[in-house]
């Protein structure tokens, strides 16, 4: 297929020197190029949370372990939670959503690009701010060290009393700061979307993926903003001598909770809905086959959106909010598992009656089907509340957001890279070391999360730095580690990958997997303005219909 | 595939068995051996979700691996794209019905076992307790009975047919704890300035363990729980001997002066002396206990010599400040202590 | 891929879309609703729970005049931003001017209850429960009242300058959607502070 589309060849700018080329990039307000700082950020925090989780692991291997202390213990899982959510995942998927929105709407860039790099120099500094807590030694009254509090901070424990010094500070700030810039992405992707798409693209006829990252983008609105709320009472109490959290006046320990799950529930819903979007742009496209149920899968993902915000104090069955409380909960979070559901069957009537291929961004969506199905699952059990009551707060709980946000998330991540390299870079990458990162990395992964569930069956709790012999947990817990080093080779063959490949890998082209939506149809990489001339689109699959003039999809629909 | 498939067997009744499999002191906190009418609830409800969520599993695991096997593109292909399917809507509806009657069948027998756990009400010849939560020890009164001791709590057997249930006030005085016996019941939290109440009915005597489920500072991971189920006559006569006071020699040990001098009885009560503190530990009747620290360690002369010199050995950052004694003064204490039956 | 058949298509088909500039500030007022909501439940559920101090029947007083002032500045702005539309820039200046000060007036209504209630009542955020919630939700209003008085200042200054003119009208109407927004929140801040807590 040849391409009409016109593109500035960029050899030229290989020329000029390293500084101009610096500059330009910290002060880029492209999509595309921003999109790409989220995701470099995001790789080098998960190299830095990934640290983390090994000398988590390490520690645990057996009882009684002396590998760190229980004060760096428990600054490891602190950060290493807070790392991954906020400075991981959230980046890495604005990055994708940043890069790909406008070009999957046939639009010229997001709707603020100004506000774009703001957002994005707001999270980084956030991280940057909550790593510079480690700069203060220990000893030094007062500077600080890293914070100790869990990801999810409950009160009283982040008082004054029991956090002194300023390493709960610097996690509240650093929050802070980059949840402003999560707010301003999520604004920009609304208005993007709602103002940008290109002449004939409908809301009912724009790519799932963007569908997924607006309904995304809603929560992030309605769910970060009671988490900036809380934290602000948090400084409030802290430096303030405020009384939000402060049970010796009689305010409420469990007030904290509920604000900050309002917040934790829909974000794990931010999470997840970009990777549902990964996936449900992969899997037809190498099932060659299109999206099996559109409207449903729109249908869903806006009642998986609304439902979110009322299930979050499934976080709290044991804390005692009553038994009516209790069971309110139960039903809303059951509901929301049966649009998730939902999805799982038309990712899986997509496939049905196709002709898969089973190149790497595949056999990563495939491995999410199966994994996203049995973390579903778990989370079935740990809603109900009694099951709760014995499961909540253990190494099951663990295994089950694990298997959600590495066995789900990650892996569709990975094929979004995979799938996506080829545009973002001009280059294709190594089908070989693809499945190679692949398989090690799915045998690292059960290892680690499959055995991870029966200790927190046989009574393990989490954010305990040792534990008693004689529980019937040591020999999971070795399992558990080994898993770890499997997932660190595969990483590393992945990054390698994907380095070797930008450099010496052979041009994609345009369109390597004979794909359908607007991205496909400029080159690889696109020009900075995107497309020569803005696209008229008159079905879901543009690229479909100009391929078979005489089958279009707008026939069907 | 005949060995594969008896492999397989073996290796799921192993597993079965291995949960199941109750009395054996390898896995005393395991959530399947309940031995108390909340974690039997529990364990009844447990069984039914995991054979709707297995069953669920396996229908749709197999759908999806019969998928990628059946119509993945074979090596002689023919190039044409597959027949282009965009959705219908008798198999939506299908499967939105079927997973929402599945959700409400799961619902009501879930909302059945809260009230079982929740609703329900003390009984006169209950066993009354307030547990309050420290940064990590554990105290135990017993309001009615007029006791007061720490981390290793005692409680009577109860008779299915009779029952003489334990209810536990759940307090704190300091951040969020859980108390988690997982053979007796499911957790429930201490928050400050929100009690909380649990019951247990244990029905076989023994030790039950557990810890605490709450991440409350640095030695969260160190926080036990030690439940002793007693026969009645054995828990009568526990309570007796905890409600003595300690016998007070005519002339104070030089252990005991140590006590009373330095800062000990600022944190820790003695009942009978000038030591009233209420920060730590009651210890009036510490030898009574198998283990010091909240179970940290067990409770020898040598541990507890190493834990007055040096708690950070044992629990480092707990808040029992070392003491800085010199070892004749160390040798007195602790032999003072052992005097604490 | 055949660019210009794409192309074409874009002459048969009408498109209408909206503005950014309006959604995103709708974006914006949504996440700081879902903020001043967390705060609000926050005072509501302290409400009775202080366990000392000064208690709001007997220290607050009710801010009548400067709500007025308050609730009015959205009528100027209303007019002031369809006075524009309309091409009056000289009459958008007078009314946008009058909304500026209507808002330091509640300003100003603010400090001076602020003051006495700290330096004649003793009631500070760190005093009780209810000085916590007090200050911290009437402060953070205050806040976006003091940040929608600064944007504002900066369109009068465009104006004087002469850099203000009709077709500025729409960029008008989404700031003053911002400054609709602060009112609303009074109203609720209102009631729940001085109608129902007290």
């Amino acid at each position: 297929m040849s391409t009409d589309a016109i593109a500035i060849p960029r050899r030229e700018l290989a020329s000029s020197p390293i500084v101009t080329r610096l500059h330009e990039w910290v002060t880029t307000v492209d999509h595309k190029r921003l999109g790409i700082l989220y995701i470099i950020y995001a790789l080098v925090f998960l190299l830095i949370g990934g640290i983390e989780a090994t000398v988590i692991r390490i520690q645990l291997i057996r009882p009684h372990n002396d590998f760190v202390s229980p004060q760096v213990f428990n600054r490891m899982f602190t950060m290493h939670g807070t790392t991954m959510i906020f400075f991981v995942v959230m980046p890495v998927l604005f990055g994708f959503a940043n890069y790909l929105i406008p070009l999957m709407i046939g639009a010229r860039d997001m709707a603020f690009p100004r506000l774009n790099a703001f957002s994005f120099w707001m999270t980084a500094f956030g991280g940057l701010l909550l790593y510079f807590s480690l700069v203060g030694a220990n000893g030094l009254y007062g500077a600080g060290n890293a914070p100790d509090v869990g990801w999810f901070a409950y009160a009283p424990l982040t008082s004054r009393t029991f956090s002194v010094g300023h390493s709960t500070d610097f996690w509240t700030l650093a929050l802070l700061v980059s949840g402003f810039g999560s707010i301003g992405t999520a604004i920009n992707i609304i208005a993007t979307i709602l103002c940008m798409r290109c002449p004939g693209m409908t809301l009912a006829k724009m790519p799932l993926f963007a569908w997924l990252n607006l309904v995304m983008a809603g929560l992030v609105i309605l769910a970060v903003s009671p988490l900036t709320a809380a934290q602000i009472m948090l400084l409030v109490d802290r430096y303030l001598g405020g009384h939000f959290f402060d049970t010796q006046a009689g305010g409420s320990a469990v007030m904290w909770m509920h604000f900050f799950w309002i917040f934790g529930h829909p974000e794990v819903y931010v999470l997840i809905l970009p990777a549902f979007a990964f996936a449900s742009e992969i899997i037809p496209v190498f099932s060659r086959k299109p999206i099996f149920g559109y409207s449903v899968m729109v249908g869903a993902t806006v009642a998986i959106g609304f439902i979110s915000m009322s299930v979050w104090a499934h976080h709290m069955f044991t804390v005692g909010m009553g038994a009516n409380v209790n069971t309110f909960f139960v039903i809303s979070t059951m509901a929301i598992a049966v649009p998730t559901g939902i999805k799982i069957f038309n990712w899986l009537a997509t496939m049905w009656g196709g002709k898969i291929e089973f190149k790497t961004p595949m056999l990563f969506c495939i491995a999410f089907l199966f994994q996203f199905l049995a973390a579903g699952l778990t989370g079935v059990m740990l809603s109900v509340a009694p099951f709760n009551w014995q499961l909540g707060n253990s190494y099951f709980v663990i295994a089950h957001f694990h298997y959600v946000i590495v066995g789900g998330i990650l892996f569709a991540l990975f094929g979004a890279f995979y799938y996506w390299f080829p545009k973002m870079s001009g280059k294709m990458y190594s089908e070989t070391l693809g499945k190679l990162h692949f398989w090690l990395f799915l045998i690292g992964f059960h290892l680690t999360f499959d055995f991870m569930h029966i200790p927190g069956l046989l009574g393990m709790p989490r954010r305990i730095y040792t534990y008693e012999p004689g529980r019937g947990w040591d020999t999971w817990n070795l399992i558990v580690t080994i898993g770890v080093f499997f997932q660190a080779a595969g990483i590393l063959v992945f990054l390698g990958n994907l380095l070797w490949s930008n450099f010496r890998g052979e041009a994609a082209g345009s369109d390597p997997w004979d794909a359908w939506t607007l991205e496909w149809s400029t080159t690889s990489p696109p020009p900075e303005y995107n497309f020569s001339t803005i696209p008229a689109v008159e079905s879901r699959r543009p690229l479909w219909d100009l391929k078979h003039p005489d089958d279009p999809d707008s026939k069907y629909e | 595939m005949q060995s594969q498939g008896s492999q397989i067997l073996v290796l799921v009744c192993c597993s079965a068995t291995a949960f199941a499999d109750a009395a054996s002191p390898f896995r005393p906190t395991n959530i399947f051996a309940p031995a108390s009418t909340p974690a039997k609830s529990i364990f009844g409800l447990s069984l039914f979700v995991l054979a709707v969520v297995g069953a669920i599993f396996i229908v749709v695991f197999t759908l999806l691996l019969y998928s990628v096997v059946k119509f993945r593109k074979r090596r002689n292909d023919d190039g044409r794209e597959p027949p282009q399917v965009y959705g219908s809507n008798q198999v939506e509806l299908a499967w939105t019905v079927i997973p929402v009657l599945i959700v409400v069948a799961l619902f009501m027998a879930t909302a059945r076992v809260i009230a079982t756990v929740q609703k329900v009400s003390m009984p006169g010849n209950a066993i009354a307790v307030t547990a309050i939560g420290h940064q990590f020890w554990w105290e135990y009164r017993y309001p009615a009975l007029g006791v007061v001791t720490a981390n290793e709590l005692h409680v009577p057997v109860s008779d299915p047919g009779h029952p003489t249930p334990t209810f536990i006030k759940l307090l704190s005085a300091d951040t969020d704890h859980s108390f988690w016996v997982p053979r007796l019941a499911g957790k429930t939290d201490l928050i400050p300035n929100h009690p909380n109440s649990m019951w247990i009915d244990p029905q076989e005597t023994g030790l039950y363990l557990g810890q605490c489920a709450q991440y409350c500072g640095t030695q969260h991971a160190k926080m036990l729980l030690r439940i002793y189920v007693q026969s009645r006559d054995d828990f009568d006569r526990w309570i007796q001997a905890q409600r003595q006071p300690v016998s007070v020699s005519a002339t104070a040990s030089q252990g005991q002066r140590i006590f009373e001098t330095t800062a000990c009885i600022n944190c820790h009560t003695v009942a009978g002396t000038a030591a009233n503190g209420r920060f730590g530990p009651d210890l009036t009747h510490l030898m009574s206990r198998d283990t010091i620290a909240a179970g940290a360690a067990s409770n020898t002369a040598e541990n507890l010599r190493l834990w007055i010199l040096n708690p950070n050995a044992i629990k480092p950052g707990s808040l029992m400040p070392a003491m800085e004694l010199n070892d004749q003064e160390l040798d007195a204490l602790t032999a003072y202590l052992e005097t604490l039956r | 891929m055949n660019a210009t058949s794409i192309a074409a298509a874009e002459q048969r088909i009408e498109w209408d879309r909206p503005a950014r500039g309006r959604v995103a500030m709708f974006g914006l007022i949504a996440a700081e609703a879902a903020i001043f909501t967390i705060f609000v439940v926050a005072y509501l559920f302290y409400v009775g729970k202080s366990l000392t101090g000064p208690l709001p029947k007997d220290v607050l007083s009710v801010p009548i005049f400067y709500t007025i002032c308050l609730l009015s500045n959205s009528l100027t702005i209303h007019l002031a931003a369809k006075s524009l539309r309309q091409g009056s820039v000289r009459r958008f200046g007078i009314l946008w001017l009058a909304t500026i000060a209507l808002g330091a007036a509640f300003l100003y209504g603010t400090a001076t209850e602020w003051h006495r209630l700290i330096y004649q009542e003793g009631l500070t955020i760190s005093t009780n429960l209810f000085g916590t919630t007090y200050y911290s939700l009437v402060g953070l209003h205050g806040f976006h009242v003091i940040a929608g008085l600064v944007a504002l200042s900066m369109v009068m200054v465009f104006t004087f300058l002469g850099n203000v003119r009709p077709e500025h009208a729409e960029r008008v109407d989404v700031l003053s959607l911002y400054w609709h927004f602060v009112d609303t929140v009074w109203i609720v801040v209102f009631t729940v502070v001085y109608v129902i807590g007290r």
